[in-house]
């Protein structure tokens, strides 16, 4: 067994053991086995990725190719760079943290686990993809549970909600699957056989007319699940009714799902397409992160927020990407990984605190900071972070975006880029609002002075996704050198 | 020589914070507060020595004093842009070194007392800490970007500090208000860094500053809007440090920022960060000095005086007495800014320069003591307002003496600190711009008026009865006061020219008696005028209040500024940019998409037959329909 197909396989004996599993206390217990496993292979794998790049410099490695149908030159074809490897990372950090946070979970909880695990093994498996086809089915399987996860363990109008997020997510699949088949019928257009492996797509010159059509079909199949303005809709609905875990994984690992597709297939294997559509997806990335952070500023539900919050962030990903450089291609990839920790963090102290207080409404909260501390004070932390405060996570991020995108000298890119700086005051805004209403002040209800400590496994669930966040924004260089090095085949091959 | 080993002085209260912060709960108040203090001094220790070594061991190189860098790769963005971590000494940068510690550690022993009784006694520590390694940190910083990261830092330590009484709504609105305000001007300062990087291809000072680089001569290469690129960044590079030395416009939140500890205004909001726009500025002096003949260093000069001027006159009417040491701190900082705006390059043309940094350090050193004496009232009467003061002389002498010389230091009274420093600004003023020396001047006498008002307002007067009998406060608080009334009278006979100046050779300056006398003439009339309102009790200050009307109004209400703030966020940007993106968002964007949804139920009532519920079924169907779609595209490309 190879190094990458492990990330499958390990998840599904995962499953495989739960389901002999009998109550919450076995699921749980394998949940985490399997969970700490895969995050051992996760950090084993950034090691091995250093050593295998010293002795081998090809784009991806640790590469492996099976045939699965012939007939349509279809390959379980998988291989890593060090893009794949954070997210990687970043996936196997928080499904973790989501087991740790579901520790309580005593509906169906063998079920519930198992859907979770199931949805890991599709963002696994999209992140190794090589393979067009391979990469689809894994999305569609990272997809999927989400209906069962909200339509079950949801809350509120929750039937509502997953009915929302699967039609608009699968309308989107569609989209993306006619543009991925438009790609590969045009895969021979230099004579070779049609394929849909992406290094070898990568090498061929499809037409600029072919490039046209396809282009904004892929991109915006990708960035539904980014949340792309005016396709966003889904995902503030969709995290309110979510449990915890859910919201963490969906925000935190599948949105990411969004911009690593963009990048690795609509701007790597479409790339003059991108160049010629780029205004428009701009202006759409634009407006999405100023919009996301106004919208933010008027919630008083904190998913809400959070999920607002997650438009504007993630319309900077896309922003990011569509800026076409290496230094803004590395601040997507950054961004992608700060706000999967953060938001998957805000999405945890959220849950805590509504599993407390049972509400999520602002201005009924008040004076946390003085009943449950520990959760305040994280939840601070994390709120500095969203709002780019230097020594976290955020920071690092946003100043490669805004850089990378500063070196276009054209009039409509500068423009661009100082509004989506501007929204650094909004974002501030935002956070500090309802940190002050919540968190500080007096304590508003009687009832909250006794409110339950944080438990061992909560600090647990934390603690594994602050330390990233403060890591990566106290010592950047490894990690931002790791993606950096990855993107230079990638650049190249759209200038 | 090495200076390595200055890393240590930002270092060592990283630690104290992480030590605080992280076991909080587990350590004692006691142990806490010595923790802290003995963290700080042992930077200081480390300061003085730097300074002692660097001015007096290591030579100057052809007159000049020599700049050492040491730095280490933090981020790569490009191949030539990069963050950088690491230290820069030199003349200005040591001298911050040496106001931060002293202040820093005089106000680590002051909280011991004052805050003595606090629950959160080891979490202020902490925050404490924190400030004042990122205070370091922005005072040695090699590079924009390292600036701006510890720019941030000490911006959030403040918002921390200031709200620090959570509990208490005021504060938690001023804390937010801080944050806000200097944000904003920090995008200014961002995107200014962003200009510089892309068009010097660097961010480091060093390259940046050299006369001789190709930074400064090639200024001119692009122009927008009749300006030229670099000037547009050094104008909102300014803006960031206007934001944080509460400069108008951006000035509303430091009186605000009140709210927070009274050591921590003395520290944060009077002594050192508030400086860290000036210090900015003087950071990036030869840029601002050579590009396009100073264009963006008149800008400071008139946003100074003109802050200078504004702030004097609301401090006259305040009833608060930290607000009137707030609107005090604000119009001095514009003093500095004004200086620098005024100054000169080479030698004794330079004076402006050096007269900024020189009153930077007095101010430093009578304004923490004006603060920490105001606490010390407070303390003792548990009000903050004027009219519950007066007649404190008899209780708290130590106070009331040290007070006294830090009022006569800002009043720029021979010999006290403010004395020297003040005069080598209005010669500077005097030699460069006429009308701005005028403002200088005015300024002056209103100071003096402003400080003598309180000062006999707190300590003379009426002679209240106290429901429990003012005392003086303990020695952990006098001993601090004690310290700085000392630099505040010794603190201007430092040949200071010597040690720092625009070009870093040093030269001799002189007294200039005339401008001098001037000076000292229109401070007295101040003190004299306010000793006749305000020494006993009588009604002169309130006919003259009435008799000025108006005047009186605006300088009372502050000009009105916070009222037009609040009217274009709550009014503008929350009712009619915020609500109406939330309710758009709501009925128009997500209306549609449900729009779509309800249209395919009805369409799918009719040919609810298809629907079998098998999988496989809607399997087929789906890859159907995609294999259609494909196919009209393929058909759609392919007749181009």
């Amino acid at each position: 067994m190879d190094i990458l197909s492990l990330f499958i396989t390990v998840p599904i004996i995962t499953i495989l053991a739960l389901v002999f599993t009998k109550g919450l206390k076995q699921a749980r217990i394998v949940s985490m086995v399997g969970g700490v496993i895969q995050l051992i292979m996760a950090i084993n794998l950034v090691f091995a990725y250093f050593k295998e790049k010293a002795v081998n410099d090809a784009i991806m490695v640790f590469t492996r190719d099976v045939v699965w149908y012939e007939h349509f030159n279809i390959h379980y074809s998988i291989g890593v760079d060090g893009v794949s490897v954070a997210l990687l990372l970043l996936t196997a950090i928080v499904v973790l943290a989501g087991v740790f946070i579901s520790w309580k979970m005593n509906d169906l909880p063998k079920e519930f686990f198992i859907s979770l695990i199931v949805l890991s093994i599709g963002v696994y498996g999209f992140f190794i993809s090589i393979d067009l086809f391979t990469l689809f089915v894994f999305f569609e399987i990272a997809v999927i549970p989400m209906y069962l996860l909200i339509g079950i363990w949801g809350t509120g109008p929750k039937e509502y909600s997953a009915m929302k997020l699967t039609l608009m997510l699968m309308g989107a699949s569609a989209v993306l699957l006619v543009g991925i088949l438009g790609i590969y019928f045009n895969s021979n257009a230099d004579g070779g056989a049609l394929t849909f492996n992406i290094l070898e797509i990568a090498q061929v010159n499809i037409p600029f007319e072919v490039q046209k059509i396809f282009f904004p079909l892929v991109f915006i199949g990708f960035a539904v699940i980014s949340a792309l303005f005016p396709f966003h809709t889904w995902s503030p609905d969709g995290h309110a009714s979510a449990p915890t875990a859910v919201s963490m994984l969906h925000a935190g690992v599948l949105m990411k799902l969004g911009g690593y597709g963009v990048f690795r297939v609509a701007m790597y294997l479409l790339p003059e397409g991108a160049l010629h559509w780029s205004w428009f997806f701009i202006i759409l990335a634009v407006i999405g992160v100023i919009y996301g952070a106004f919208a933010a500023l008027k919630q008083t539900d904190l998913k809400y927020i959070n999920a607002y919050s997650s438009v504007s962030h993630l319309g900077l990903v896309l922003f990011a990407l569509l800026m076409l450089n290496k230094t803004s291609w590395n601040g997507a990839i950054l961004q992608s990984l700060s706000h999967g920790f953060m938001t998957a963090l805000f999405f945890a102290l959220i849950g805590m605190i509504y599993s407390r207080t049972q509400t999520r409404d602002i201005y009924k909260l008040g004076g946390l900071l003085k009943v449950i501390p520990f959760i305040s004070v994280i939840y601070v932390i994390v709120g500095l972070a969203s709002l780019g405060l230097p020594g976290l996570s955020g920071f690092v991020a946003e100043m490669n975006i805004f850089v990378g995108a500063f070196q276009h000298e054209d009039m409509f890119y500068r423009v661009s880029t100082i509004i989506v700086v501007s929204a650094i005051v909004v974002t501030a805004v935002y956070i500090l609002r309802a940190a002050g209403i919540m968190l500080m002040g007096p304590v508003k209800n009687e009832a909250y002075l006794n409110l339950p400590k944080v438990t061992w496994y909560e600090k647990t669930g934390i603690l594994l996704l602050l330390i990233p966040i403060v890591g990566m924004g106290v010592a950047p260089l490894w990690l931002s050198d790791m993606i950096l090095e990855s993107l230079q085949p990638f650049i190249q091959a759209v200038l | 020589m090495d200076f390595s080993y200055t890393i240590l002085i930002p270092l060592i209260p990283l630690a104290v914070f992480l030590l605080l912060g992280i076991f909080n709960q587990k350590i004692k108040p006691a142990v806490s507060g010595y923790i802290g203090v003995f963290g700080l001094l042992t930077s200081a220790i480390i300061s003085f020595y730097a300074a002692y070594q660097y001015f007096f061991v290591s030579s100057k190189v052809d007159g000049v004093y020599q700049t050492f860098v040491e730095k280490t790769v933090w981020m790569n963005f490009t191949d030539t842009l990069r963050i950088d971590m690491g230290i820069l000494i030199d003349p200005i940068s040591v001298m911050m070194l040496i106001v931060v510690s002293v202040v820093s550690l005089m106000v680590h022993i002051y909280s011991r007392g004052y805050m003595k009784d606090d629950d959160g006694y080891t979490k202020f520590f902490a925050f404490l800490s924190l400030f004042t390694f990122s205070m370091y940190g922005l005072v040695l910083a090699t590079n924009l970007f390292q600036i701006y990261i510890f720019w941030e830092l000490v911006g959030v330590s403040s918002y921390l500090l200031i709200g620090y009484y959570y509990t208490k709504p005021s504060a938690v609105a001023a804390a937010k208000k801080a944050f806000i305000v200097t944000r904003f001007a920090d995008l200014g300062f961002l995107i200014g860094i962003l200009i510089m990087g892309y068009y010097t291809g660097t961010f480091d000072f060093e390259a940046l500053n050299n006369p001789e680089g190709s930074a400064i001569l090639n200024w001119a290469s692009t122009s927008f809007m009749g300006l030229s690129a670099i000037t547009w960044a050094l104008i909102l590079i300014f803006i960031g440090g206007a934001g944080k030395s509460a400069m108008l416009p951006f000035h509303i939140w430091l009186p605000d920022a009140m709210e927070g500890p009274t050591p921590v205004s003395a520290l944060i909001h009077a002594a050192t960060m508030v400086v860290a726009g000036i210090y900015l500025v003087a950071r990036l002096f030869p840029m601002f000095y050579f590009v396009e003949e100073g264009f963006a260093l008149n800008i400071v000069a008139y946003v100074g005086a003109i802050s200078s001027l504004f702030a004097a006159i609301i401090a006259i009417t305040q009833t608060d007495i930290k607000r009137v040491l707030a609107f005090s701190t604000m119009s001095q900082l514009g003093y500095m800014m004004m200086s620098l705006g005024v100054s000169g390059y080479d030698g004794h043309e330079g004076v402006g320069y050096m007269a900024s940094m020189f009153h930077l350090f007095t101010h430093a050193m009578f304004k923490a003591l004006l603060f920490l004496g105001a606490g010390s009232v407070i303390h003792a009467v548990h009000s903050n307002y004027l009219k519950d003061m007066g007649g404190l002389r008899k209780y708290m002498p130590i106070t009331n003496i040290t007070f006294l010389i830090a009022a006569l230091a800002i009043a720029g009274m021979p010999p006290f600190a403010g004395f020297w420093s003040k005069d080598e600004i209005l010669v500077a003023a005097f030699e460069h711009n006429q009308l701005i020396y005028y403002v200088g001047v005015l300024v002056a006498g209103l100071t003096a008026f402003y400080m003598f008002r309180i000062y006999f307002g707190i300590f003379w007067g009426k002679d209240k009865t106290y429901e429990h009998t003012p005392k003086e406060s303990p020695f952990s608080m006098t001993f601090p006061l004690l310290v700085l009334a000392l630099l505040s009278i010794v603190g201007g006979f430092i040949p200071f020219s010597e040690f720092v100046s625009a070009d870093k050779a040093g030269f001799v300056a002189h007294l200039n008696y005339p401008l001098a006398a001037i000076a000292v003439g229109i401070g007295l009339t101040g003190i004299i005028l306010a000793w006749v309102f305000y020494k006993k009790e009588n009604n002169l200050a309130d006919k003259w209040a009435n008799a000025f009307g108006t005047f009186y109004k605006w300088s009372y209400h502050k000009f009105y500024f916070d009222e037009v703030y609040l009217f274009i966020t709550k009014k503008i940007l929350f009712k009619r940019v915020a609500a109406p993106i939330a309710w758009f968002d709501k009925k128009v964007v997500d209306g549609t998409m449900e729009g779509i949804g309800n249209k395919t139920v009805l369409a799918s009532e009719k040919i609810k037959g298809m629907q079998s519920g098998r999988v496989q079924d809607y399997a087929f169907a789906f890859i159907g329909g995609v294999v259609v779609l494909a196919i009209v595209f393929i058909y759609l490309w392919t007749n181009n």
